[in-house]
């Protein structure tokens, strides 16, 4: 089975996806273009590009892009290419451009606009096809760029959905991770951490809402946390820091899992509620309760306060969970290799002992030395290689399969459940996507 | 940022000089280093947590030109609790990701005390290479260590650390897989 549409409609049946959807390198391609190139990807956030100049490299599908901030103020998305020899633009990963772009090789520069600058000798081209005031010697824009409360995509599609209704429902996430900032606004913090993995991206997807793996999966860091936990608490005589307790979550019986229920979007996006409530009442947190409520009023406060969200796709570039400020935003380098790009953000206004709890979270979780997802990336490297065999052709994702509801276009698994259905949803989007024409996805 | 100011910020100062180290302190103080690293490399974890005093720290930041490791994002930032923790994980029979188990292989040199205290605690710089046996295959890194040693007795080699900082050449990435021990 290889290629074209007919092929793809016969890997995604509804409650099992064919391995070859996760180790096929042409339909790798063909999912770069339909998919990454032509939906909305994210970019970056607006803090990363603060001063006009400012600029971040980030790759979408298979192209190079340069996120910039201009003289006007606006944030525009270009390939990173000069459009006289092809040169790479910006080989810096990030930094600040001055006054415009300047091609290392022949010092063609560009306007943070896009158009072109100055060349350094303009004689010879008259009665050429080039043509230096007219737009096609600037720099190649994205198709479509747009942002959500400071949250930039790109797609490099001129057709599809605006970004507004791509997001949906999914909108929620961004306005939980800036409305629970007492002063509205987050920020960055310093650069992200970039984290290579041996496996397909879908694979990283679905984890995030498996709700079946982390008691198997992270056993031994909850089981590890919580003995120190434990023996702290002994010693010291007090509750041991909070940080702990994200990870020695982790030995929670499977069993309990079950109550973290998940919610499907239209064009992919999931979300999974519970498990992390971060409402305990410490000093630390009352006075956050209480600074949040002083700036939003307190009915809204509430509400923002007790979304309870733990993790959100939006699919098919982002893993972020907006309680704790972190973002994932996902590369793939190719079938089998995966960057994700791990971002944390500081809620403006909040006491600082909430802005450590979340960078405990990033140390523990996301960090290079991380000790929960050391075992997320062997389980997904072990994925890949299971899946690239003739062992078996079938992925089951049958869990709960034909318990899930629909109201209004949104897809509710089971209540009390472990469903798969954010594996299958996804996976229907995906089949969409690509052309499959079942109509399940890409709504 | 130029290497200049890097290394500013890393706190680096000017070596003493060969003539105002004495001899046996340099060896001690080697002899503590390579102590530190066949630990390390044997995977003797009481030895390795008694190598720091109680509150003791290692440090591996995120960036070349982080200046301290206090409310910022690092690659490793870690008490002892901390240790205890990745300790216990990374030996737990259900650590998947140690199945292999890793095995790394430390070569550590260019060793240069930064001061001495009057109390004979001391600062001091070198250069590490680490090759690491994962899933059958090695890879490598490079850095630079910088030790706060405190005096702890008068055998030779007798320190503690109190704060050790390690730059990884490649401190921002990225990485192909977790680090999974401290380096």
């Amino acid at each position: 089975m290889r290629n074209g549409d007919r092929d793809i409609s016969r890997l995604v049946e509804p409650d099992r996806v064919h391995r070859l959807c996760y180790t096929d390198p042409d339909i790798f391609e063909q999912e770069m273009e339909r998919i990454h190139e032509s939906l909305w990807v994210y970019v970056g956030h607006k803090s990363q590009v603060k001063e006009p100049g400012d600029y971040y490299t980030a790759q979408i599908g298979r192209q190079p892009m340069i996120m910039v901030r201009g003289k006007d103020g606006e944030v525009r998305v270009f390939y990173n290419r000069c459009p006289h020899r092809g040169a790479m633009l910006c080989s810096d990963r990030s930094g600040n451009a001055g006054h415009r772009f300047r091609c290392s090789y022949h010092a063609w520069m560009y306007n943070f606009d896009g158009t072109i600058a100055s060349i350094p000798a303009t004689s010879g081209y008259d009665g050429t096809r080039m043509n230096l005031a007219e737009g096609d010697a600037g720099l190649k824009p994205a198709a479509r760029v747009d942002d959500y409360r400071g949250f930039y995509f790109a797609s490099l599609s001129p057709d599809g959905p605006d970004l507004d209704t791509f997001l949906g429902g999914a909108k929620l996430t961004f306005d939980q991770l800036v409305d629970r900032a007492p002063d509205g606004d987050v920020e960055v913090v310093g650069d992200c951490f970039r984290m290579i993995q041996k496996s397909n991206w879908k694979i990283f997807l679905e984890n995030q809402l498996d709700v079946s793996h982390p008691s198997a999966t992270h056993e031994s860091t909850g089981v590890a946390a919580g003995q120190v936990e434990r023996e702290m608490e002994k010693r010291d005589g007090r509750k041991a820091p909070l940080s702990y307790s994200f990870i020695s979550a982790f030995k929670t019986p499977i069993e309990d899992w079950v109550k973290f229920d998940t919610v499907g979007h239209p064009y992919g996006h999931c979300f999974l509620a519970g498990y992390m409530g971060l409402r305990p009442q410490d000093p630390d947190t009352v006075e956050y309760e209480t600074l949040l409520k002083q700036a939003h009023g307190e009915e809204k406060g509430e509400a923002i306060l007790s979304t309870d969200l733990h993790h959100v796709l939006v699919y098919p570039s982002l893993s972020v969970q907006p309680p704790l400020q972190q973002l994932r935003a996902i590369r793939p380098l190719g079938v089998d290799r995966t960057l994700t790009e791990i971002w944390h953000f500081r809620l403006k206004g909040a006491p600082e002992a909430i802005y450590r709890r979340a960078l405990d979270y990033y140390y523990l979780v996301n960090s290079p030395s991380t000790m929960v997802n050391a075992d997320d990336l062997h389980n997904f490297w072990k994925c890949h290689q299971g899946l690239s065999t003739e062992g078996g052709d079938w992925v089951s994702l049958h869990r709960n399969y034909g318990s899930d509801s629909e109201r209004d276009g949104v897809l509710y698994s089971a209540p009390g459940t472990m469903s798969e259905m954010p594996l299958r949803h996804m996976m229907q989007a995906w089949a969409g996507y690509m052309g499959a024409g079942n109509g399940a996805g890409g709504r | 940022m130029p290497d200049a100011d890097a290394r500013a910020a890393a706190g680096a100062a000017a070596p003493l000089t060969a003539a105002q180290v004495d001899a046996g302190t340099q060896r001690a103080v080697e002899a503590f280093l390579y102590r530190q690293a066949e630990i390390l490399d044997d995977g003797r974890w009481d030895d390795w947590l008694a190598l720091f005093t109680p509150d003791g720290r290692y440090w591996m930041p995120a960036r070349a030109d982080q200046a301290q490791g206090d409310g910022v994002p690092n690659i490793f930032w870690e008490d002892l609790d901390l240790m205890r923790v990745r300790i216990r994980r990374n030996t737990h029979p259900h650590a998947w990701s140690q199945s292999p188990p890793n095995r790394l292989s430390h070569v550590v040199s260019n060793v240069v005390i930064e001061s001495v205290a009057a109390n004979g605690d001391l600062t001091v710089r070198s250069k590490f290479h680490c090759s690491e046996y994962l899933r059958y295959e090695v890879r490598h890194f490079a850095g630079k260590y910088r030790h706060e040693l405190v005096k702890d007795g008068d055998g030779e080699g007798a320190y503690r650390i109190r704060l050790q900082r390690v730059d990884l050449l490649n401190a921002e990435g990225p990485f192909d897989y977790v680090i999974q021990w401290w380096l």
